[in-house]
């Protein structure tokens, strides 16, 4: 089946791009972690790595093409083994299967934006301008549960809110506590939470910023709860980070040995080979495995691993549960299940709250190497950067091996350096043995 | 027109009452090539047998009350009736009805067939055969109603003479001196009411503890109350046995005791009509004579919807009709909001009448509401003095969190009129706010219903 890579979101806000130059042509053959494109964004110039090995069958966006929407398809790989028959009344963007998973194979720890976002634009509109439509009931049912108005869709006619639209939220993640680890953007002055609405505009102004020279997008529900969320643990957890270089080729080379012996549709991700050398890693290092309470450390029984994903106006953290029970096709297919639901906002809230470690993955978009804020009351977040081929030293010769760097941040009030560093030595050991995570 | 003609439509409707003939009529606003079919007359049973005439006749009853108390109100009158005239009224307003039904089906381009239809599988929809022709359609509506529930193990079933249904009951020759309606839903008082109004001695037969046991219980025990007074029998608690006719009269067995009626009125409620249409055949989900819906009113085959009383309850002719629009709307791929039950309002023209909306007091609180109350009776508000109705009352039942209507029950004159101030404010989802922020014009019955409001926060005025 043809694979479409899709218009990368390469920051949170980016709706569209310019696809400045093709770094491949039409009939290349690319593997994982090849440089297909530079994408052009108003703040910067990135490149668009492959994340599928395949050969370019057709280059849908033309070089320089400007205001490319994210999530449309600018080039169509065939897999190995496929002709160009397979691209037989295939149409850009039909599947929509395809479309709603834009990357269907890369780590899915962070997704760029569903493809859903241009849609929902004329929906959304509806209710943005001064009046937000919302019958007398259904906005004191909001009120009363903390909800925000702006943040929902009214069934209504003409789109006006009703009982029926609030009392469907109670299960969205909207006001539930949830993890929201690493920050996509850096903690400014968001600490400001709770501040009536409508104040923003005087809030600036008295920080010199002169109103109508920008844009007031209202905080939704979730938008609030990461605000809180991490500014609280930012504030009262003493975070330290520690870091770390893998190499990862006897990784990369097991995925890819696995991925032609799985079942159908199971497709394991260095991401779920990742979840599971941390939940490993838990297990042999149980005292790293802990959350720190007012009485006492409670030390977990079982590594719950929250994963984060980006979602359309947020992220989320869906865990897989006692992942260190669990093997690599069941944590891919779950992950996959867990990733798809997080996307269209229909997780149940255990299905996101009350893990016991997170992992943040911003590799495919280059980042080299970050730190995440913990996520209460975790001890511990892994912040996963870009693997790539890096010069090494090896008994005493210079030479090149695919290195991927790791943060693991620590609640020092839990995980002293000593059970960090530990508890990163039994990672790594993992990552560049892999074969030590089949035991 | 040859006998195995085929005509095909986008949509056939089955039955013309207030859930077909309006569902055919919005199907053909909306651009669909519509047939509808009727094996009686159009409008079905509301129009013709049911809430219209009963109405033509309850307006006789209230006329003919008024002028016994024409005193009341500085008149002379010598009052009288004649019955066959008060019948001709009623039977006269049903056929003006049905003939403006027939008007709209010219008006909308909406094809008349003739003739009971029957089902054959089909594609997409099952085909419809009615008076010797085969009509294909994309999607078939059965709104065929219902009827009145007999018992024949019992001797609960119309003969006729002494004993009637509703139907029979409509079209009486002569006032029954004795007469036992079994049943106190809205069609055994209504009938209840009627002859009584009309010297009839009328004793009324429940089965549980109390008269319209789908209302509020605080509005039950004062209609009993105003029954009562009316010089009404009413036996709750109570079953009717070994009813046998006997020539002119009939006796049947109440709470063990033979009594003899002139006539006995059977109000026990409704079946379905889905015999004899070949909806076995086509495998349609049916639950006890009511073919089960979703919330669409798609039945389980496909290209088969059911509206109105063939239905789920509540069996309201506005109900059936609003069922219809959304139906079809949903055919037409708009995006109607499925039928709220607890929105459908319900009346009774008994006198005193009767209206009410969403939930009793009782269903709130079981539901796990936390309440507020409100009354206000008829005594207080001047309107109702000057019309020399002061007895009624008008309840409110707000949820205290969330300020939202749950239910309104009324009791009095004209309150089926007042009744859809309330929906209007239930459908728009107002609060108690916004109720107590909207001005009711004075001097009206309306202003009850503000004030009942207020009262359920503690802030009534008259009272």
């Amino acid at each position: 089946m043809p694979i479409e890579i899709l218009m990368p979101a390469l920051s949170p806000t980016m709706e569209e791009g310019n696809l400045s130059k093709w770094l491949v042509a039409e009939g290349d053959t690319v593997s994982s972690g090849d440089l297909l494109a530079e994408i052009e964004t108003d703040k910067a110039t990135m490149e668009v790595e492959a994340v599928e090995e395949g050969v370019v069958a057709a280059i849908l966006v033309k070089e320089g093409s400007e205001g490319v929407k994210v999530n449309t398809p600018i080039a169509v790989l065939l897999e190995d083994g496929e002709d160009k028959s397979a691209m037989d009344g295939y149409t850009p963007g039909v599947p929509a299967a395809q479309t709603a998973s834009p990357k269907p194979e890369p780590e899915p720890a962070i997704e760029s934006k569903p493809a859903a976002k241009p849609d929902t634009t004329s929906q959304s509109t509806e209710q943005k301008g001064d009046r937000i439509k919302a019958s007398p009931l259904a906005k004191r049912i909001a009120k009363d549960k903390g909800l925000d108005l702006s943040a929902i869709k009214g069934s209504g006619p003409n789109g006006r809110i009703i009982k029926a639209d609030v009392e469907d939220l109670t299960s969205t993640p909207v006001d539930a506590p949830q993890a929201a680890p690493q920050s996509v953007e850096p903690q400014t002055d968001t600490t400001e939470v709770g501040m009536p609405r409508g104040g923003g505009a005087a809030y600036l102004e008295k920080l010199g910023i002169t109103p109508g020279t920008y844009d007031l997008e209202p905080l939704d529900g979730m938008r609030r709860t990461i605000a809180k969320r991490l500014t609280d643990s930012f504030r009262d957890v003493p975070h330290f980070p520690l870091n770390i270089d893998c190499e990862i080729d006897d990784l990369l080379a097991m995925r890819k040995d696995l991925n032609t012996q799985t079942m159908e549709g199971v497709k394991i991700s260095v991401n779920d080979m990742l979840i599971r050398a941390c939940a490993l890693a838990l297990k042999q290092v149980p005292e790293s495995n802990a959350s720190f309470t007012p009485d006492g450390i409670a030390y977990h029984h079982h590594a719950d691993v929250a994963v984060a994903v980006a979602i359309d106006g947020g992220l989320i953290t869906p865990i897989i549960r006692e992942a260190e029970n669990k093997g690599l096709s069941l944590i891919s297919m779950e992950m996959k299940d867990l990733a798809a639901r997080a996307r269209e906002r229909k997780l149940k809230p255990q299905e996101f709250q009350g893990g016991t470690f997170s992992i943040s993955n911003l590799g495919m978009m280059g980042i080299k190497s970050f730190g995440s804020i913990i996520n209460q009351p975790q001890g511990m977040i892994l912040s996963v950067g870009a693997g790539g081929p890096r010069p090494v030293v090896k008994d005493g010769e210079l030479t090149v091996a695919t290195v991927m760097s790791v943060t693991l941040s620590c609640d020092h009030r839990v995980v002293d350096g000593a059970i960090g560093a530990k508890w990163l030595q039994s990672f790594k050991r993992m990552v560049e043995t892999p074969v030590t995570m089949m035991l | 027109m040859s006998a195995k003609e085929n005509q095909s439509f986008d949509v056939v409707v089955v039955g013309s009452g207030p859930g077909g003939y309006v569902t055919a009529i919005r199907a053909s606003q909306l651009g669909f090539k519509t047939a509808i079919i009727e094996k009686d007359a159009l409008g079905g049973v509301c129009l013709n047998w049911g809430c219209i005439p009963t109405k033509a006749l309850l307006r006789s009853a209230e006329v003919f009350e008024n002028m016994q108390h024409a005193s009341n109100y500085g008149l002379s009158a010598t009052p009288g009736f004649d019955l066959e005239a008060i019948v001709k009224r009623s039977r006269g307003i049903a056929n003006q009805l049905s003939s403006g039904i027939k008007f709209l089906m010219k008006k909308h381009k909406v094809t008349v067939f003739e003739g009971f239809a029957k089902l054959e599988a089909g594609k997409p929809a099952p085909r419809v055969i009615v008076d010797g022709k085969t009509l294909t359609a994309n999607h078939v509506i059965l709104a065929t109603g219902a009827r009145a529930r007999t018992i024949p193990a019992a001797g609960l079933e119309p003969d006729g003479k002494t004993i009637w249904t509703a139907k029979e009951a409509m079209i009486p020759q002569e006032m029954p001196k004795r007469l036992l309606v079994i049943g106190s839903g809205a069609i055994g008082m209504e009938f209840a009411s009627f002859y009584n109004a009309f010297g009839s001695d009328v004793t009324v037969v429940e089965m549980v503890d109390r008269i319209l046991p789908a209302e509020d219980a605080e509005i039950s025990t004062m209609a009993e109350k105003a029954f009562k007074k009316k010089g009404m029998r009413i036996l709750t608690n109570t079953q009717v046995g070994n009813v046998k006719p006997g020539g002119s009269t009939v006796s049947a067995e109440i709470a063990g005791k033979a009594e003899t009626f002139d006539r006995i009125i059977l109000a026990i409620g409704i079946v379905g009509n889905v015999e004899d249409m070949g909806l076995e055949k086509l495998g349609v989900k049916i639950d006890r004579t009511h073919i089960t819906v979703d919330e669409y009113s798609r039945s389980n085959v496909e290209g088969l919807y059911a509206i109105g009383d063939v239905t789920t309850p509540p069996w309201l002719a506005h109900k059936a009709s609003h069922e219809g629009v959304i139906c079809i709307e949903k055919i037409a791929g708009e995006n109607p909001h499925p039928l709220d039950a607890n929105k459908i309002p319900g009346c009774t023209y008994c006198q005193p009448q009767i209206a009410s909306v969403g939930l009793t007091e009782a269903q709130a609180k079981e539901a796990g509401h936390k309440i507020r109350v409100g009354r206000f009776p008829f005594i207080g508000n001047g309107k109702a003095i000057a019309l020399g109705e002061p007895e009624g009352l008008i309840k409110t039942i707000f949820d205290e969190k969330t300020g939202e209507l749950l239910g309104a029950h009324m009791i009095g004159a004209e309150v089926t009129e007042l009744i859809q101030g309330y929906t209007v404010a239930q459908t728009l989802e107002t609060t108690e706010k916004e109720l107590m922020e909207t001005v009711f014009p004075h001097p009206t019955l309306s202003e009850m219903m503000h004030e009942s409001v207020l009262d359920a926060y503690g802030r009534a005025l008259h009272i």
